[in-house]
Parts: structure tokens; sequence; C-alpha cells
């Protein structure tokens, strides 16, 4: 796979995930360390006020990144950043989506994004993939 | 009520990419690639080891800065954000710290909230850098109430 040949500024890569169930964020928590309960017990979850259990904002992160995995033999990412801006819950569908903004030498930055079913952004940030020469 | 701790550094752990905690990872962001998982494709790459992927240093441990302590339950993940030099190798030995980079309050519709800017440092033991993490972790006054009764 070329990167060189295969991106141009526009492109848009995107990836619609499974309905968010309970036990993707369990093996979350567990991969991760992360056992914060709003994030796996619906008693804990409406003790801090929430409607139900929410994704961890790193499961969300975490599954972004992957639009990127493709690239890695050719490139890493130097830089990724990303602010919370949504809350994720059961059932919700996430659609990933990054797009190429600009290419400068060895470096193509990237605005990603991640929404839901009803379109609210729930993830948003920017992403530098870095050829090597 | 973080002020006093503005700068302060904890002291380096030693932490290992270890390849069932980082297929474990994989797994549950959605992402089994070969170039994670797969030992003949990591070591046919450029790498020569499998590799880990960006968001996986949050496993780690990155020590504890003294007299800091924040509860589990009720912060809000603000912000995220992770630079690389280069990609983590599955087996090598990263020394993790942690530093109180910033802490400063802001009014907002529920309150006065806190925001507290967290940085993690990934290094080589013989102290080249690898990658730094930074975390903007929102705290809300509830909270803040409760941790200071």
């Amino acid at each position: 796979m070329k990167m060189a040949n295969d991106f141009e500024v526009g492109t848009q890569l995107e990836i619609t995930l499974p309905p968010v169930s309970r036990l993707d964020l369990i093996k979350y928590a567990g991969a991760s360390g992360d056992f914060n309960p709003i994030h796996t017990i619906d008693e804990e979850a409406a003790k801090a006020g929430l409607p139900g259990i929410i994704a961890h904002g790193m499961w969300t992160m975490g599954n972004l990144s992957k639009l990127f995995t493709p690239y890695f033999e050719e490139g890493f990412l130097e830089d990724y950043s990303v602010a919370f801006k949504g809350m994720v819950f059961l059932n919700d569908e996430i659609t990933l989506q990054s797009s190429l903004v600009s290419i400068q030498n060895d470096r193509y930055y990237f605005d990603v994004l991640a929404f839901n079913q009803n379109e609210e952004t729930v993830v948003k940030g920017s992403a530098t993939l870095k050829r090597y020469q | 009520m973080f002020e006093s701790l503005i700068g302060t550094r904890s002291n380096p752990v030693k932490n290992i990419v270890e390849r069932g905690s980082l297929k474990a990872f994989s797994k549950a962001i959605g992402d089994e690639s070969s170039i994670y998982i797969d030992e003949a494709v990591g070591k046919r790459s450029r790498y020569g080891a499998n590799i880990a992927p960006p968001t996986y240093p949050r496993v780690f441990d990155y020590g504890e800065i003294n007299g800091f302590d924040l509860p589990n339950v009720g912060l809000i993940h603000g912000k995220q954000s992770f630079h690389y030099e280069r990609p983590l190798l599955v087996g090598e030995t990263v020394m993790c710290s942690t530093s109180l980079e910033n802490y400063y309050e802001r009014k907002g519709k529920s309150g006065l909230l806190g925001f507290l800017i967290l940085k993690r440092y990934g290094e080589e033991p013989n102290g080249k850098l690898i990658f730094t993490e930074e975390q903007v972790v929102i705290i809300t006054e509830a909270v803040r109430k409760g941790m200071k009764s």
C-alpha cells in the first residue's frame, strides 16, 4: 500500500461501529485498567447523575485510531489529540471519520471525528501521520 | 486546590510492553491488526517487532505524585493527546512518569470547574523520549467539595 498514492487532500476514511455493548466496555475496562464504575455498573452511573452507563472516552479514541492502522508500516501517528465533546451510551452507533486536510513534506494532517446515530459529535480532534523517508 | 503541586513529577516507573496485555487492548478497541498481533508480520516489518496501538500507553503505571490524590468517581475527561517520537515496540521497557502541569478554576454553568492538566512521559531506560501524553481532567464543583471535606 502506498500512502502517497492513496491520499490526497479531501480523502475521507470512515467506519461505523456495531452498537456499543456492555461487553465492549467491560472488555475495555479490563484491558485498560480503567475500572471507573460509571462505565460498567448501572447503579453507579445513576448515582453520578447519568441516564445510563457511558463508554470510556479512551474507548472511542482507541477505536478511532484504527482508521490509520493500515498505514503503520509506512508511517506512524506522531500526534493524536482529541476533545471529548459528548457522551457515548449503550447501543449508540458510532461513526468514526477522518479527513486529510493537508500534506506537508512527510506529514499528513488529518481532522478526526466520531459522531453518534443522531449526528451529534462525541469526539473531535486531529492526527498527524508521519511517513518514513 | 492543587496549586501547590503544579510542576511536581513522579519518580519514573519501569513498565514493559507486554504481548498479552497489548493483544487484550487491541481486541478491546476492535483493532486486531496484524502489525499489533501477528509475530511474523512484526518481524518482517521495518520495526522488526510488533508495535502498540497509539492509545495503549494508558495501561502503564506512571507512579505517584506525592500528596496528589484524585477520586475515581465524578471526573470528566475533557481532552487527551499523544505525541510520539516513534511507535512503542512489543517487549520493550518503558520508564513512565507523570507530572501535574497546571491547575486552574473557571466558572461554568454548573458552578466552579477545576481543570487539571496532567502530562505523562514514556522514555527508554537511557532517558531518550518515546512519547508524551497530555490529559485535561475536569473536576466538577460537587466532586471538589467532596474532596475538601
